[in-house]
């Protein structure tokens, strides 16, 4: 059977920019233009998951502090005030990464940190950073591989923790890490084949970096013309950034996914298109409304935990440190001088020290 | 003293060869004996991961499910339905079978037990009431039916209980009134009368008790199944998958607190006509309620004017645009991780009232609302539901207004919504069915029923499937530690799962509920636990590189050593030989 409707209700989104230092301040900035692309089509924050070192806007050598911008001239600022990262510093790791895309969080993990997708959720996935064939670096220490990768989308599909995925990496041979997918309804776009280098689009002479990478870049201008109500579908996708103006080759995958992609709009991902049903029963309701008497609820009242006892702080003394005894190398030093001492001048000198 | 000290060290290089390759051969072969009898055993022992045990097995059976569903009903006939000739092989009882093969590894099996009996005199007095409410409602307090079964009373043609085109009255507990057609046409025998009434209480089943397609439905987690048509689609969307608990939060929006103060009781409309609903669906969810305020929210959309009737209105096709611009001030509980309904209630500013909405046909919707499925619904406040309405449109009027809003229509509203998104409606009942309203309570005993069959289905299906693929998974990377604990929680799952599939071939609904929801919390327990991370993905390669420069620089001189003695044990054999011969 041939299904042209998208069967899904929620839409969820997990932006990760995996680098961190100020030279890829590109990175944060692709990250940060899907995240306003996204937010502006109808995905709220509660349903999007940012991971970002974050470390760009209040950097020492940011020139305009608090802002991060994808256009050079500064045209456009995409750090803006209402930002809502998730995942910041050293907690983008890829064994959170990891953790959110299969549930695997310990309990005391907030509900803004956890990817709360069900059956019927369409979830688009955007990864950007430094990569390599089979690899995507994150923050400099560690990597992922593709086939992790791959075992985590199947572990979401055996949970049904999607309905629809759409995973979109811009990093150097980007398309090695959508080769090893097997699970069911995962279609998948990269900047660059393999054996290729994603490039950057253009530096700003002010800020000192290059500010957006190219396969990015062109997609924020083809999203900046998708409204909520607009019917462009994934085909208009796969031709954004062709190679004379991204250098390298974008691919993409969609043999696993079932349905045509010239009938998924791109609203089905980048945005949040409700389906609404009319109400059309109501139950007749004749009892009337009880009185509670106001001595049944219990009103629990509540204050602030005294976190910052001023009074203490203000009168502290300083504390007395407590002796130590001398440490290691301080006692080996000591004997390597008396065995020294010893050794040249004989044992019998011994009678007189003790 | 210094020759005697002399001759107690005699060099090394002084001693005969023979025991100096002795030596040498001894010295290889005990550091080979070390290496492969202690190192070996322990460097294997120490690399190893700890890996509880699991009920494979159990697990395995578990994967092919086979569920067998069973309901009891009772068919009485009143007086005036059967022969004195027939009623002499009453009571009688029939079973049936049917079986469904899902797909390779679930099928489905249900049986109908039916006894046949006639009414008791009690019961006649009951069937006497003027109206068919009444007649239900007397016929409840003479004997309540347990969960999952059903009571049909077949009444004669003559009788007035029903209205004129009505066959079937469904009411709000779990009892069923069915008119059968005179006897001179039914037939004489009892298997003749039996064989005419067949269909009409399959049909009685459909609705009541579980059904074919909803079971199917419930095991979509499990199976792929096609969707029909788009119907069937919207259906299956709609409701929220069983989740152990659900947060509901009803949201009151005022933009315009200029113009309007509210005043909304919504801890006493809660408790009068909410929470006995709730209350009932305790088996099956546990529910939390709140509510908030949220002044200066705007709809996001504009609406119309509509000179004819001097009316906003807003259009069916725009309301998809409604709830996104809201969801970001609505805020949820930070602490659980349940599925949250909400429930808005928007009164319009004093510069777009009154607010309609229009349906395609640009007729006014009666109840003005409208619902997401699986997200909640959103209500318009009609202007008829408000008191302190008439000083709206005068001129000296004081802002802002004292608006008292009436709380039973509003909640009236809602409470459809909430059993549309809990998947308590049922599909349109059959030509000449007439089902009784559902009460105060919200919900009737057959509806919750029916809710909980397909409820215990769908734990039951989707804990197989996660107990499966978690032992699959398990068994695929070896790298992954399994502790104590995951074990633990798979065996109570997997022992909870036996249970319930035989509770629901028993037929006793509430213990396999139950037993359904301990196996998911069990299993959802095991599958999502921190520890079951596999992180480390080793290639053949990165393997290699890591143990070839710790084992290689010390196996390479124990190898040659040895080769060395067993080529020098070989020659010494070749040299005997001719001594011998």
């Amino acid at each position: 059977y041939i299904n042209i409707y998208s069967g899904h209700t929620n839409n969820w989104a997990v932006l990760v920019c995996t680098s961190r230092f100020w030279f890829n301040y590109r990175h944060v900035a692709n990250t940060l233009s899907v995240y306003r692309s996204v937010k502006r089509l109808g995905i709220p924050d509660s349903h999007i998951v940012l991971m970002l070192a974050d470390d760009m806007a209040c950097n020492h050598r940011n020139p305009k502090p608090a802002t991060v911008f994808s256009h050079k001239n500064m045209e456009l600022n995409v750090y803006g005030d209402d930002v809502e990262v998730d995942y910041r510093g050293y907690e983008v790791t890829v064994e959170n990464f990891l953790r959110i895309l299969t549930g695997r969080l310990p309990p005391s993990t907030p509900r803004s940190k956890r990817l709360l997708s069900d059956d019927r959720s369409n979830i688009l996935i955007y990864l950007t950073g430094h990569g390599g064939n089979g690899f995507l670096k994150f923050q400099d220490s560690e990597e992922i591989s593709n086939v992790e990768l791959a075992d985590a989308f199947e572990q979401m599909w055996q949970k049904r923790r999607y309905n629809e995925l759409l995973f979109i990496i811009d990093t150097c041979q980007g398309a090695s890490m959508y080769e090893r997918f097997y699970s069911p309804n995962l279609m998948a776009l990269a900047s660059s084949q393999v054996g290729e280098d994603s490039l950057s689009h253009q530096p700003d002479l002010a800020i000192g970096v290059h500010l957006m990478d190219r396969y990015t870049f062109y997609l924020l201008e083809f999203l900046e013309d998708i409204h909520p109500a607009s019917k462009t579908n994934m085909n208009d996708l796969f031709k954004v950034c062709p190679k004379s103006q991204c250098v390298s080759t974008p691919g993409h995958r969609t043999d696993l996914f079932l349905r045509d992609p010239g009938s998924v709009l791109i609203t089905d991902f980048f945005g949040s298109v409700r389906k609404v049903e009319l109400t059309m029963e109501t139950i007749n309701l004749t009892d009337p409304i009880e009185q509670l008497e106001s001595g049944e609820l219990q009103k629990e009242m509540h204050t602030y935990a005294d976190q910052l006892p001023v009074s203490e702080i203000i009168h502290q003394k300083p504390k007395q440190k407590d002796w130590h005894p001398p440490d290691g190398f301080i006692l080996g030093l000591w004997t390597l001088i008396l065995l020294v001492f010893f050794q040249t001048y004989g044992v019998k000198h011994l009678k007189h020290i003790f | 003293m210094k020759i005697r000290r002399a001759q107690q060290f005699v060099k090394y290089s002084d001693q005969p060869v023979m025991l100096k390759l002795k030596r040498g051969q001894l010295a290889a072969l005990s550091i080979a004996a070390v290496v492969i009898i202690v190192g070996v055993p322990l460097w294997w022992r120490t690399t190893e991961t700890y890996r509880a045990w699991l009920p494979v097995s159990q697990i395995k059976e578990l994967a092919k499910l086979q569920l067998h569903l069973s309901a009891d009903v009772e068919v009485v006939f009143a007086r005036g339905t059967v022969t004195p000739e027939q009623q002499k092989k009453v009571p009688l009882t029939q079973t049936q079978n049917m079986e469904h093969r899902v797909d390779e590894d679930t099928a489905l099996s249900y049986r109908y037990e039916t006894r046949y009996r006639t009414a008791t005199i009690m019961e006649e007095d009951a069937l006497n009431q003027p109206t068919a409410a009444e007649a239900d409602l007397s016929l409840h307090t003479l004997s309540e039916s347990p969960s999952g079964s059903l009571v049909v009373y077949v009444i004669p043609e003559s009788s007035s209980l029903l209205p004129q085109n009505v066959d079937v009255y469904i009411g709000q507990r779990r009892t069923a009134l069915l008119r059968i057609g005179s006897q001179m046409r039914v037939g004489k025998t009892l298997e003749q009368l039996l064989a005419h009434m067949e269909p009409r209480i399959k049909q009685v089943l459909h609705v009541m008790s579980f059904s074919h397609t909803d079971i199917t439905a419930a095991l979509s987690n499990r199976v792929r199944i096609s969707p029909g048509n788009k119907e069937s689609i919207a259906d299956s969307m709609r409701a929220f998958k069983s989740s152990p608990g659900y947060e509901i939060t009803f949201s009151l929006l005022n933009p315009d607190p200029k113009s309007h103060r509210l005043h909304w009781d919504i801890e006493g409309a809660v408790e009068t006509y909410i929470q006995p609903l709730l209350t009932k669906l305790s088996p099956v969810a546990n529910f939390s309620i709140d509510s908030q305020t949220l002044y200066y929210a705007m709809l996001g959309v504009n609406p119309r004017f509509d000179s004819s009737r001097s009316t906003y209105t807003l259009n069916a096709d725009s309301l998809a645009h409604v709830i996104n611009p809201v969801e970001a001030r609505l805020g949820s509980n930070a602490a659980s991780s349940n599925p949250v309904l909400n429930f808005l209630l928007y009164i319009p500013d004093a510069h777009h009232s009154p607010l309609y909405i229009h349906d395609h046909k640009k007729q006014q919707v009666p109840t003005n609302a409208f619902h997401s499925p699986r997200w909640g619904g959103i209500m318009i406040i009609r202007q008829c539901w408000v008191y302190n309405v008439n000083e709206f449109y005068e001129v000296d009027t004081v802002f802002p207004v004292d608006i008292n809003i009436d709380m039973a229509k509003v909640m009236g509203v809602f409470l459809a919504q909430l059993r549309l998104l809990l998947g308590v409606q049922s599909s349109t009942p059959p030509p000449g069915f007439l089902v009784a309203p559902c009460g105060n309570a919200g919900l009737a005993d057959w509806e919750l029923d029916r809710l909980m069959w397909s409820r215990s289905v769908e734990n039951i299906a989707t804990a197989t499937t996660t107990i499966t693929s978690l032992a699959q998974l398990l068994d695929q990377i070896g790298n992954i530690v399994i502790n104590d604990n995951i074990a633990q929680q798979v065996s109570s799952a997997v022992t909870s799962l036996q249970l319930a599939v035989s509770e629901l071939e028993a037929g006793n609904l509430g213990f396999a509920l139950q037993y359904s929801k301990e196996a998911i919390l069990s299993s959802e327990r095991a599958f999502f636990d921190p520890s079951l991370l596999h992180l480390l993905y080793f290639p053949d390669d990165q393997k290699f590189a890591i143990y070839i420069p710790l084992f290689l620089p010390m196996c390479v001189p124990i190898l040659l050593s040895l080769l060395k003695i067993v080529s020098e044990a070989r020659q010494k054999h070749r040299e005997k030989k001719p001594k011998k011969d």
